[in-house]
């Protein structure tokens, strides 16, 4: 597996930053946005060159995807993996909300201001086509099984493990590439700031001053496989996953929480598992004051009010469509050092929300993680990770 | 994998539902490309009906229908979503502000914005709290979520509806990504036999070079290339061939690269 974001590239750079407590909210200074807001943005992005032969897929999207690929060993372990299976039985699921839409923002300035014609060299394929990102990282691997691209708001990089689980399942594959990318853009900054939902300061998740979510950018990746007879020590499962809709409102929760439930409660069915058994859970936690509120009830009524919980997003910001695969890889680099990590921001706690919510790190040995990411349209999906039972 | 077709919804140009584009597809009547007509669904709540764009009036118009002929509460059914884009209307709309000095977005376009805005509109519509993914390939769109509905179905045990739709963009997008018409299709996808089933589907994915199924109607095979979620128009046709008493047909949908979405269309088993 493998992971980008504004705390750095890689597992290390990102364990380096949540022991130290450095987050990677800055003050926006992206592209030509005028807003006064923080953003996790990705250092070194405008630096990354796709190779030759996919130049046509060049966007900021696909360059984050690429520099996550080179990251931990992945595009390595996909190649050992292809050459294990065949390129034709390794299947690709990923998961973007805006996918190259900045391309499509920056060629729309361009217009030809007599015929309105976008640029020449707008391709729209390659970049803004929500597709683009599975089609770029299948070439890239060299990959040839089934391929799509799961857009499902901010639940969708958790759901593609989810959708990857079935395709093996049913024999469609027998490995799969799952994660995806979701890159800075003006659609979102300026459409959250619409909402209302953006905060002039980091983000304070679950903090009882919390003023909205800070965005951010990122990408993850991870490789998963059928289950060996024999697994090998210390591999980490996907242990259930869990999938549900709030039926509620376009943008925002169900105020009690019900879809969140449902999502976790369908998790720890699917892996067989007692609320008791979950050591940890990274929160969706965006700071919303309405989201962070659902969650906690969500959380406290299945789970109590004794397991540690903490949304991530005060280091990373929150990464939209990316946020399922990037906390994904926290929650496991969790599981795999023992170290919960805390919330940087977060000051003083909510007294309304009864969740234990972890503001310092924490370490102890634990067995099973769980991951929650919501999204627009009432979009759910959680996760549980444990070692091979 | 094996599913079940409990029920069939279609909308496009000069296909105006299953029922009456049954004919046309089994090539007893004549096709006669007229534009798609599209109104708010009734299942809305007003406030949400009032805001519903393009891609949620046609695929909730052809999500109904399918499940009106299964006879399922559309609330216990899990949904899959596909098409090529988010709703172009809006984007275009959007992408147009951004491109202006004021960059005001309304609230109300951004979240119609998301690729998942017809899946939202459809749970809150029909009070379904069931799975629902939304995903999108391109031209293989459809063929994606078709593969994604089956697996459900026989993976987890799902019964599922398949709702996917494609539309054009204004200009100047249309240019760079032209889209042929407003088409949408959905299937109610069962994994046991029930006595409502009309034909029961065997997919399988080939390494094989197969020819592609075509239509034989040049209107339709216009409107099938032109389309992403039109490349379903074989499989349309063999199903209303086979629910016509017809035998059963193998339908060969396209997979890039290199591969076949092999669909074997025969009687309710």
């Amino acid at each position: 597996m493998s992971i980008v974001s504004s705390i750095g590239a890689g597992q290390d750079a990102t364990l380096d930053a949540l022991r130290n407590g450095r987050g990677g909210l800055k003050p926006c200074s992206f592209e030509t946005v005028m807003l006064d807001t923080h953003i996790g943005e990705v250092e070194g992005l405008d630096d990354v060159r796709l190779p030759a032969e996919l130049a046509g897929y060049e966007c900021r999207n696909n360059r984050l995807a690429d520099m996550a690929l080179r990251q931990d060993g992945f595009a390595e372990a996909v190649a050992a993996a292809r050459d294990r299976y065949g390129a034709h039985r390794v299947g690709v699921f990923l998961g973007t909300s805006t996918s190259g839409i900045l391309s499509a923002e920056l060629a729309f300035r361009a217009r030809d201001p007599r015929t309105g014609a976008l640029p020449a060299d707008f391709s729209f394929a390659t970049t803004h086509s929500t597709g683009s990102l599975a089609d770029f990282v299948r070439r890239r691997l060299g990959l040839e099984g089934p391929a799509f691209v799961v857009s499902s708001a901010c639940a969708t990089t958790s759901k593609v493990f989810a959708n990857a689980a079935r395709m093996i399942a049913a024999g469609m594959c027998d490995a799969a590439v799952v994660g995806g990318a979701d890159s800075l853009c003006l659609t979102t900054l300026y459409g959250f700031h619409s909402l209302e939902l953006v905060s002039p300061t980091p983000c304070r998740p679950f903090d009882a001053q919390r003023s909205g979510v800070s965005l951010g950018e990122g990408a993850g990746f991870a490789l998963l496989e059928r289950v060996a007879s024999r697994p090998a020590l210390g591999s980490v499962h996907l242990l259930g996953a869990g999938e549900s809709n709030d039926a509620h409102h376009m943008s925002t929760p169900h105020p009690e929480g019900l879809g969140a439930r449902l999502a976790m409660e369908r998790a720890l069915a699917d892996a067989g598992l007692q609320p008791r058994d979950i050591d940890y859970v990274n929160l969706h936690g965006t700071a919303t004051t309405y989201g962070d509120a659902a969650e906690d009830r969500a959380i406290t009524e299945l789970l109590g009010t004794r397991t540690p919980v903490s949304s991530t997003k005060g280091y990373t910001g929150h990464t939209l469509g990316a946020a399922g695969i990037v906390e994904a890889i926290v929650s496991i680099l969790a599981l795999r050092t023992g170290l919960i990590p805390g919330s940087p921001q977060t000051r003083n706690l909510d007294p309304a929300l009864r969740s234990r919510y972890l503001q310092a790190n924490e370490t102890g040995r634990m067995d099973r993680v769980m991951t929650n990411s919501f999204g627009f349209g009432g979009s759910n999906s959680s996760l549980i990770f444990g070692w091979a039972a | 994998m094996q599913v079940h077709v409990e029920g069939i919804g279609l909308l496009g140009p000069g296909l105006a539902g299953w029922a009456d584009s049954r004919a046309i597809l089994t090539g007893d009547s004549p096709y006669v490309a007229t534009p798609t007509v599209l109104s708010a669904s009734p299942l809305l709540p007003p406030a949400e009906r009032r805001r519903s764009v393009p891609t949620v009036k046609l695929s909730m118009a052809v999500g109904a229908e399918a499940m009106e002929q299964a006879g399922r509460d559309p609330a216990t059914v899990a949904t899959v979503f596909a098409s090529s884009s988010g709703d172009p209307d809006t984007l275009h709309q959007i992408l147009d502000t951004l491109a202006t000095e004021e960059r005001e977005i309304s609230p109300t376009r951004f979240h119609n914005s998301v690729h998942n805005a017809p899946a939202g509109y459809w749970s809150i519509a029909t009070r379904s709290r069931e799975p629902s993914t939304s995903l999108s390939a391109h031209d293989e769109s459809f063929q994606a979520g078709l593969l994604e509905a089956a697996a459900e179905v026989a993976a987890d045990g799902w019964t599922v509806g398949l709702i996917a739709y494609d539309m054009p963009y204004p200009e100047p997008l249309n240019r760079v990504r032209p889209i042929a018409g407003s088409f949408g299709t959905a299937l109610v996808l069962t994994p046991q036999p029930t006595d409502r089933c009309l034909a029961c589907l065997d997919i399988d994915i080939t390494r094989g070079d197969e020819p592609l199924t075509r239509m034989a109607d040049i209107g339709l095979e216009a409107l099938r290339t032109g389309n992403p979620t039109a490349r379903a128009l074989p499989l349309l046709s063999a199903l209303a061939r086979v629910c016509a008493g017809g035998g059963h047909e193998t339908v060969v949908l396209d997979l890039p690269p290199g591969g076949r979405l092999v669909i074997r269309v025969g009687s309710p088993c």
